[in-house]
């Protein structure tokens, strides 16, 4: 009676758990899959629903996956009777706005998850939003109880708060010991409301995951909402209309189990063996191909990359190889966006578009990690709209091709802030969206504590350097999240930067007029420690068009020699010589000066520095 | 580093027949000194450090066992000796009719031709006017005085043991005694020093007649213990533009003084005052180093003595070479070589020995004021001054 494709709507309850990097849902959900059973003490591993090693090392999850728990009521109400629960895995970051909102959509209810011993952070806090919105049921839960520091009757009163409950609805568990654990599956079942849906309607499933796998192709993740689907159907896609043979269907428990069915509020897989992610996005829609539903389920977006960066080998021959990986991990990736670039200084390489920070990072690092690449970045930067005065419009996704005609106006993105912070620092955090270029659009005291501020800012002030110095003026104690709310004109102008006369296109950026002094003298200062001495003089140059901004001087090297070189010394000597020609083949040229990899590299690594900060 | 030398340091035959070539000379290292210098990371070795199974008494007859197996290796078809150095370590520490024998075991192992040049090395405080009279006689027709500086402060920091006026009185001795070639040993950009300093001790320099000045820019060699020192902030770090002041200073005031840059860090009073051994090593001629760690260079083959003394006492007593490693000259690493040393010299490097891409480089080092012009019209590569104190950027550019 519980069996996928014959469950009764009614025994079902689809849930998510929000909740902040290291606030313990791993552990919870860990919990969860010993307590109802699908996973015994044997199988058991820590983070068991986390599988890409990156996820597991870093605590947090990237790829959200669904798991059928049964359940049989141990306490009130329902004492007795057995459900289903469909809990949904959500991806806990900023970046992934897009996905957490598909996943909270296949979902009726939410665990709002905190930690009894920090509170609510910014990201849950918009996350907690975003579940309001779609209508889900919150079920406020303290996690660590059993910590010492935790203080559970103060972070209650702050949640009952923000959600408009009282505190001691709050429930309470420790994800380590298990406490309060089954008391919660209870709740779940007693206050999530059962899936509604119409079950001789078309069939619609609302795709909120999508994973490429190896040995299996796409694995495509579905909520039943109307109808039903059959093992042996023809599936549609409804936003491309692509049809798919079905090869496998099935539920996870956790591990997959194949089914004959999915019916209306059930959580499961499909196998189509396709093998892109592309032709399987999430947010689509998927009904039958020979009785197709006439409208898609709501909320479809194509996936749009906000941040973009060079990615070049530092090897110039591994440009084949870096290609076949961007293709590998596109496979698995809707939102990885790249293509061919060439730099001056750089050489080949790919210029890549993602949905964040954490987004390149991730794919930086499994680049080089998967792939055992080495890579230089560009600085991050956004996407510009720049119209000109004669009507035209060019999207700018890379400094260079920053149009130099007249320019009339210039749109940048503009991203809703939220910055959770104790308010001791609400000060010093205004003080740093000011100089952000930051708008006020709010601000409450969660508690006397507690402040919530929201601004409007721009995402390229937030990808520079943004949540390093938000993080060193609190302490470490403040949150953010944001998310795009589309674009505004600014006074923004490239600064370009010359190297013995020659531009650098590596270390274009596009900044704020009153900043472009400021990033000149930077750079400029930053290059010259990093370029050694050459044997002529060279000027390092920031210029806005032919105005230059910022001049620094690398003086001429006047000593390269060595001072002996007598019989004992002469093999030695050689060898060094031969050591000096390797290093110099690894030499960019910019014009006659040697430009060590290492110095692109570091001049490069700021806003890098910033995103290895954030994922602590 | 390198492959093994064979037990009985047999050579390959193609570098046994071409020995000669370009001239012929014996190295002789002393690996002993009373104290260790700061700054230096020479194989020498106190008594302390040299435990025990040899000692400065037996050396003499390791020194001759070892020119017997030269002699053995090279089947007797060896070109009479046109040079012979002998250095340390501190050669003095050896008694002088030590130091003669060992000229005498030369003289009957190869022939020494009769204007052969022999040079020892010496410390200013180890010699005195009796014992250079005695080394003149022994037949060394040349001395090397390690002075370093006139300044007391930078003495000191080198560990030097000798008073500043020392070295010139010891020059002085040393021509009395009638050797004709006098080398004073300089060392600029010590901590501490000064261009006053400097200019000082150029100038106690050329007001003690001697027809030969080495200068050389300090070297912070890792682990010495001034590198040590360094390391830990007691003594500033020398600084590269500082070095090339005082290299420009040194070429003035020597020129000034009638002595001319023949290589990059040597200057002499006239063509024969050039040291003809140190010319060997760097025009590619052959020698033979005997002593521990020393290097020596036959026919396009390279080889080295095992380091400690001991373990090259223990070699020789079992009649084998003392060779650690050696390594084969390949045609690219011999044309590498020879632009690396030729173009130290005031001679300078045939433009012929570059490939097509080094002379195009050539012709740009001309025109940034690198090389000669003249001179390269004339076929030949030669430093500019400024040239010479990035001598090592313009190999690299001349090079493949």
């Amino acid at each position: 009676m519980l069996d996928p494709g014959a469950t009764d709507p009614a025994r079902i309850r689809n849930f998510c758990i929000i909740a902040h990097i290291d606030h313990g849902k791993s552990t919870l959900a860990d919990r969860m899959l010993q307590l109802t059973g699908v996973v015994s003490e044997r199988e058991m591993r820590d983070q068991y629903l986390d599988r890409m090693d990156i996820e597991r090392e870093r605590g947090i999850t990237i790829k959200s996956q669904a798991v059928r728990m049964p359940w049989t009521v141990q306490q009130g109400e329902h004492a007795g009777e057995s459900f289903v629960l469909n809990m949904i895995d959500t991806p806990g970051h900023v970046d992934f706005t897009y996905e957490v909102s598909r996943s909270l959509a296949a979902c009726e209810g939410a665990i709002l998850l905190v930690d009894a011993a920090q509170g609510i952070e910014a990201q849950t806090l918009a996350n907690l939003y975003l579940a309001l919105e779609n209508d889900l049921h919150i079920i406020p839960v303290l996690n660590k109880i059993d910590l010492p520091a935790a203080q559970p009757d103060k972070y209650a009163e702050e949640l009952a708060h923000l959600i408009g409950c009282e505190p001691s609805d709050c429930l309470r568990v420790s994800g380590k010991t298990g406490e309060g654990v089954a008391h919660l599956l209870d709740e779940i079942v007693r206050q999530v409301p059962a899936p509604v849906g119409d079950a001789d309607a078309p069939a619609r499933a609302l795709i909120f995951d999508s994973v490429y796998d190896v040995y299996r192709g796409v694995v495509t993740y579905v909520r039943v909402v109307d109808g039903r689907i059959e093992a042996r159907n023809r599936i549609r896609m409804m936003s491309t209309g692509a049809a798919h043979e079905l090869l496998e269907l099935g539920v996870i428990s956790p591990e997959p189990v194949k089914a004959g069915a999915l019916g209306v509020g059930e959580v499961g897989y499909l196998m189509t063996g396709v093998k892109d992610v592309r032709q399987s996005k999430v947010g689509d829609t998927v009904t039958i191909h020979d009785q197709p539903a006439k409208e898609p389920l709501g909320g479809y977006r194509d996936p749009k990359p906000m941040v973009y960066s060079g990615l070049y080998p530092i090897d110039g021959s591994d440009y084949p190889a870096l290609r076949d990986a961007l293709d590998k991990l596109k496979l698995n990736d809707a939102a990885l966006s790249y293509e061919p670039e060439t730099s001056a200084a750089l050489g080949f390489g790919f210029r890549c578009g993602f949905l964040g920070l954490l987004h390149l990072e991730i794919i930086r690092e499994r680049l080089e990690r998967e792939f055992n690449l080495d890579l230089i970045s560009t600085a991050p930067n956004v996407v510009y709209r720049v119209q000109m005065e004669d009507g035209t419009e060019h999207v700018v996704t890379n400094p260079s091709e920053f149009p130099s005609g007249k320019i009339s106006t210039i749109y940048e993105p503009v991203v809703r802030a939220t910055v959770l912070t104790p308010s001791d620092y609400v000060g010093a955090v205004m003080e740093l969206c000011q100089a952000r270029r930051g708008q006020l659009k709010g601000m409450d005291y969660l508690s006397p504590e507690r402040v919530e501020l929201r601004y409007v800012l721009p995402l390229a002030e937030i990808i520079f350097d943004f949540f390093d110095q938000l993080k060193s003026r609190t302490k470490g104690y403040a949150s953010l999240d944001y998310e795009p709310t589309g674009q505004q004109p600014a006074d923004l102008v490239k600064v370009d930067i010359l190297l013995n006369g020659e531009p650098v296109d590596a270390f274009s950026a596009i900044v704020h007029k009153d900043k472009a002094y400021n990033y000149g003298v930077q750079m400029a200062q930053r290059l010259k420690t990093l370029i050694p001495r050459q044997q002529f003089e060279v000027p390092i140059q920031a210029a806005i068009g032919s105005r230059v901004i910022a001049r620094e001087n690398i003086r001429a090297m006047r000593k390269d020699v060595l001072a002996k070189c007598y019989g004992g010394d002469i093999t030695r000597k050689r060898k060094l010589l031969e050591k000096q020609k390797e290093g110099k083949k690894r030499m960019k040229m910019v014009g006659r000066v040697e430009v060590p990899q290492e110095a692109f590299i570091a001049a490069l690594a700021t806003s890098e520095t910033d995103t290895k900060n954030k994922k602590r | 580093m390198g492959e093994p030398v064979p037990p009985d340091g047999a050579l390959p035959a193609a570098a046994r027949a071409s020995v000669g070539a370009r001239g012929f000379g014996v190295y002789v290292h002393v690996p002993f000194c009373l104290t260790r210098c700061g700054y230096c990371d020479f194989n020498t070795y106190t008594a302390t450090e040299l435990g025990g199974g040899v000692s400065r008494d037996s050396y003499t007859d390791l020194v001759l066992a070892e020119l017997a197996l030269a002699r053995r290796v090279l089947d007797g078809a060896v070109p009479r000796v046109a040079t012979v150095f002998v250095g340390g370590g501190t050669p003095t520490l050896l008694a002088t009719d030590d130091l003669a024998r060992i000229i005498d075991g030369i003289d009957a192992a190869f022939g020494l031709e009769p204007d052969a040049e022999i040079t020892t090395e010496a410390n200013p405080e180890s010699v005195d006017a009796d014992s250079l009279r005695r080394l003149r006689n022994a037949g060394f027709t040349r001395i090397s005085l390690g002075m370093q500086s006139a300044a007391a402060h930078v003495l000191a920091v080198l560990d030097r043991r000798h008073t500043p006026g020392r070295a010139p009185q010891a020059a002085l001795w040393a021509r009395e005694a009638g050797f004709a070639h006098v080398n004073l040993d300089v060392i600029y950009g010590t901590p501490g020093e000064t261009d006053e300093d400097w200019l000082h001790t150029l100038e106690v320099v050329t007001g003690a007649g001697v027809d030969h000045v080495s200068a050389y820019a300090l070297i912070v060699e890792e682990g010495t213990r001034l590198a040590a020192r360094i390391r830990r902030g007691e003594l500033p770090e020398p600084d590269d533009d500082v070095a090339a002041d005082r290299y420009l200073l040194a070429e003035r005031v020597l020129t000034e003084a009638g002595l001319s840059w023949y290589e990059v860090s040597n200057w002499a009073a006239s063509q024969e005052a050039r040291c003809r051994h140190n010319l060997l090593y760097w025009t590619g001629g052959d020698w033979w180093g005997v002593g521990p760690g020393a290097h020596s260079h036959i026919g396009g083959v390279r080889w080295w003595n095992v380091k400690h003394p001991a373990e090259y006492g223990r070699r020789l007593a079992a009649g084998r070479s003392p060779g650690q490693g050696r390594e084969i000259l390949t045609d690219t690493e011999r044309r590498t070589e020879e632009v690396m040393l030729r173009l130290r010299l005031a001679d300078g490097l045939p433009v012929t020995v570059l490939d097509p891409a080094g002379q195009a480089a050539g012709e740009r080092a001309v025109a940034d004021g690198l090389l000669e012009a003249t001179a390269w019209r004339a076929g030949r590569a030669v430093l500019t001054l400024r040239g010479r104190l990035l001598a090592d950027a313009v190999v690299r550019s001349l090079l493949p």
